[in-house]
């Protein structure tokens, strides 16, 4: 039998507990922080603008393609290199009273005059601001929607102590993935968003197991403390959690190698994500439920009362 | 005990796995270059344009793979790209105006797996190329051109009636009329009083002043018009392009959503899309000739004019009236039942064609429809060069003075429905904006199905590895679970009318290998607790399956939750990716738990065993 870990021996998990949290604690802390400092790097999804994916034959001269733009009076375009050094990408900020189709058409004209070679469109996005606007609260609401719904879901299947671990996990992978895109400045568009909405679904997943042991050791052990009953748990499930982060980071790593520029920023979101939903699987759900004194008692199946059972036997 | 599976079970997992099989079969077979030949307004399609298609291609030497007739439509299969190209200029030369010419890339689909209904899946732009445009259309103004109309109706109509009146002015839905004396005031009460359908008359005597409040069933159905009007001009153009299976679909109340998936000339694409289209009413010049004008002899204030389907028409070159004064047209039906068009003008537009018409009783009067179509030149900038093409649509004649509101009889039913259709295309009663657009290249679209199909590969492969070496021969099992699940997710999707593959769909693929193995992994753990636990084998595998389900179904109802909360809000490849997320969720949980404990009772279930291989 092969196994990640023995696991003879229940690992004293709550051990470090306090430690844990005061890490989180500084981690939530330091992300939304970075959050109301830096803001998050919005994408052209969000702001709105014109973006232009260009493909050269030959290596693109990235000050030659901004000065032929400024000659046109594109002065704000911002260029750059994308994934190869023959293609590249221009955004423009949303501008009024131009054309958005022609804008990119105006654009790759320019190029094709100024290089004399074959300037290939890859791409072109354009979204105007009211649009832009309309995502974020979309997304917004979809995030917050996910969460009550998850939260219902979870309060009407478990106790409420661990309902509210579970969401504070959550709440912590959220945040703690916000703010790595904060502090690293990565853009953050759509397909992020929907990233994000997927990490949500990992870490629930990950963190309704944990649950489920938990609850099923209160009920089978009765002799354990609350701690030790939460740390046979999380070492029984603890080869399941790991196994399973390592199969969806396996494929999580082919996708942001193989999957090509466009899916790097949600293979960054949900990779993160993972790792963070694994760890906080562990220590936030359980360390949370803990905190609010989950036992033994809260966790018993419910008694069905019987009709007429408070009553006199008839004579 | 042993663990057996009834037989019945047995073969419902296979039926199963066989028919998701059947149906994602299709996607292997690739797709043809084609020509995709439909007809445009009057025209039809039948076996002699298929020969005439087909004589044409021989002529210049083009052997088509194949030419069929399927729902009114040719296609005519190739065998490169170059000839696809080569094709459809032939068969656009050799059928004319009446026809549209897409090119296309139709399934490969053999005609068995077609006789079943199984079909490739759907991809969307970001894989196959093309232009994805949202449009907006500014709802205000199509409510205040109604609401205009309405003003200059009721001023011509209370000058008509000698209402005096001091002012007639707009304030936003609503019509104000201020009235100089009592007695006007009474008059014009009781004569606009329920005089106009949609419209809510608000009296104040002291102020004499009447209002005329737009109800909010009248403004519904204005928005929802201008809507339905920009669909079918947009539609119209998109015709003009000649696009296969194109989407022009209605997205919220006020915006339209234009997909032409394939387009490799982008440009093209969004200035035809903004062209406009405008109408005009002419009178027939019939005191001369047409045979004259026609051999040369063009009189002075006359042109010559196509028709389409009939003689060419000579017409004053004075116009009586441009399409913007249409607020309205539609098809209707006579005591006799018999099919007219009927058309509303706005105030304006009905005192212009008063004027014009009260001495022509009885003279015909035609309706030209003018495009702009962009041809295939440039000038030196490098602009696509517009064609202005004008057509008389109808000759009809007058038979009595015309108003605010008259019709067009003496046409078939087929024709009434096109000339409402044109007639209200070439109004544009509310302006329309672009406010979205997404353009992907055809050569991007190839590389994302590469690197898509990569990622799925080698996920593929890293898990599988990974499952073996972890798990022995039960992970064998599972990776025939995983195996089954990918079909499944194929098969699902190419049957679902409506599912796009995106590449955030095949992300969501991807995704879901990683995390379908959850179950299995679950599964497992709990066999080896038991067997741990010194329980039998046999009762391992049945406690490891039963006491894992509980938590199999909580784990995947809370992601299924956050696909669809991701479903109903994305835009196009989000959506792609909640339903390849979703149809994973689902097809998992059958494949890991149902499918492999098929595999596991029938390998090991049915015999003393006194190790498991785990």
């Amino acid at each position: 039998m092969q196994e990640i870990i023995k696991t003879n021996e229940r690992l004293p998990f709550m051990r470090f507990r306090g430690i844990m949290g005061i890490i989180s604690i500084i981690l939530v802390v330091a992300s939304i922080a970075s959050l109301s400092v830096n803001k998050l790097n919005f994408g052209l999804d969000f702001t709105g603008g014109t973006l232009l994916e260009v493909g050269f034959e030959k290596p693109a001269d990235l000050s030659r393609v901004r000065s032929a733009l400024d000659n046109k009076g594109f002065g704000d375009a911002v260029v750059q290199n994308y994934g190869t050094q023959e293609d590249i990408l221009i955004r423009l900020e949303p501008r009024e009273g131009v054309k958005a189709e022609q804008l990119g058409t105006d654009i790759l004209d320019s190029l094709r005059a100024e290089f004399e070679q074959t300037v290939e469109m890859r791409r072109i996005e354009f979204v105007g601001p009211n649009v832009g606007d309309e995502f974020i609260e979309q997304g917004g609401l979809a995030m917050l929607t996910a969460l009550i719904c998850i939260l219902l879901y979870i309060a009407m299947r478990f106790e409420w102590r661990l309902a509210v671990g579970a969401v504070a996990a959550l709440a912590h992978d959220v945040i703690l993935t916000l703010g790595l895109f904060s502090i690293l400045q990565l853009e953050f568009d759509l397909t992020v968003m929907a990233a994000l909405l997927a990490v949500i679904g990992y870490s629930i997943n990950d963190t309704v197991v944990v649950c489920d042991r938990i609850r099923e050791t209160f009920r089978k052990f009765a002799k354990l403390t609350p701690i030790q009953t939460v740390n046979r748990a999380l070492t029984d499930t603890l080869s399941r959690t790991l196994v399973t982060s390592l199969t969806t980071i396996l494929v999580l790593l082919t996708l942001f190698f193989l999957g090509g520029p466009l899916i790097h920023g949600f293979a960054t979101a949900l990779l993160f994500g993972v790792v963070i939903g694994t760890y906080s699987s562990i220590y936030i759900a359980s360390t949370v439920a803990l905190a609010f004194g989950v036992s033994r008692d809260d966790l018993m199946p419910t008694e069905v009362e019987k009709e007429g059972a408070d009553q006199d036997p008839l004579p | 005990m042993l663990n057996k599976y009834p037989l019945w079970k047995n073969l419902l997992v296979i039926f199963i796995v066989l028919v998701a099989a059947l149906y994602a079969l299709p996607n292997i077979y690739g797709e043809d270059p084609a020509v995709q030949v439909s007809a445009n307004r009057n025209a039809t399609i039948d076996t002699s344009t298929m020969d005439r298609v087909k004589s044409s291609l021989e002529n210049v030497g083009i052997q088509a793979k194949s030419i069929a007739l399927e729902e009114e439509q040719l296609l005519v299969r190739l065998n490169s790209d170059d000839e696809q190209l080569k094709a459809r200029e032939t068969i656009l030369d050799s059928l004319g105006d009446n026809y549209i010419v897409a090119l296309n890339l139709a399934p490969a689909t053999p005609e068995w797996l077609k006789s079943v209904g199984a079909q490739p899946m759907k991809l969307g732009l970001d894989l196959r190329g093309g232009v994805h445009f949202l449009m907006e259309i500014d709802m205000d103004e199509a409510v205040r051109k109604i609401v205009d109309g309405m003003k200059d109706t009721i001023r011509t109509e209370l000058r008509e009636e000698r209402i005096r009146y001091s002012a007639v002015r707009v304030d936003d839905t609503t019509v104000e009329v201020e009235l100089r004396t009592d007695e006007a005031y009474a008059e014009a009460a009781s004569y606009l009083d329920g005089r106009y359908q949609g419209y809510n008359l608000v009296e104040d005597e002291e102020n004499r002043l009447l209002q005329l409040q737009m109800s909010d069933q009248k403004l519904a159905e204005t928005r929802d018009y201008a809507v339905s009007q920009n669909i079918t001009i947009m539609r119209n153009r998109v015709n003009e392009l000649g696009v296969a299976e194109p989407v022009i679909q209605r997205q919220g109340s006020n915006r339209i959503v234009v997909e032409l998936p394939g387009v490799q000339d982008t440009a093209r694409a969004k200035e035809i899309l903004g062209a406009t289209a405008t109408l005009e009413f002419r009178m027939v010049d019939s005191e001369n000739d047409v045979r004259d004008a026609v051999n040369g002899r063009v009189p002075f204030g006359s042109e010559l004019m196509p028709m389409r389907d009939g003689p060419q028409q000579l017409l004053k070159e004075d116009v009586i009236l441009t399409g913007d004064h249409i607020v309205n047209a539609g098809v209707g039906y006579d005591e006799y039942n018999r099919p007219q068009v009927n058309i509303t003008l706005d105030g304006a537009g009905g005192n212009k064609m008063s004027m014009a018409t009260k001495d022509h009783v009885g003279q015909p009067m035609a309706t030209v429809f003018i495009e702009y179509k962009a041809t295939d030149e440039r000038d030196e900038e490098g602009n696509l060069q517009f064609t202005k093409n004008a057509e008389v649509i109808n000759v009809a004649t007058i038979q009595s003075r015309l108003g605010s509101s008259f019709r067009i009889t003496g046409v078939g039913a087929n024709e009434a429905q096109n000339l409402a259709l044109l007639l209200r295309a070439g109004a544009l009663i509310a302006p329309i904006q672009i406010v979205e657009e997404r353009t992907v290249g055809p050569s991007l679209g190839q590389q994302n199905i590469d690197s898509g199909t990569q990622a799925i590969f080698w996920g593929f492969v890293l898990v599988l590895a990974f499952m073996v070496v972890y798990y022995k021969k039960f992970g064998l099992v599972a990776n025939t679970a995983l195996a089954a699940n990918l079909i499944l997710i194929i098969g699902v999707m190419s049957m679902i009318p409506g599912a796009t593959l995106t590449l955030p769909g095949m992300a969501g693929i991807v995704l879901t290998v990683g995390m379908a193995v959850d179950a299995n992994v679950l599964i497992f753990e709990r066999i080896r607790e038991e067997i741990k636990a010194k329980r039998s084998p046999q009762q391992a595998i049945h406690h490891g399956y039963d006491s894992a389900l509980s938590t199999i179904a909580d784990a995947n109802v809370t992601t299924l939750i956050a696909a669809l909360i991701l479903f109903a809000i994305g835009n196009g490849p989000i959506k792609g990716f909640a339903i390849t997320l979703a149809i994973g969720i689902i097809t998992s949980m059958f494949t890991a738990i149902v499918g492999t404990r098929a595999i596991v009772n029938s390998v090991w279930g049915g015999k003393k065993l006194s190790k498991l291989p785990i």
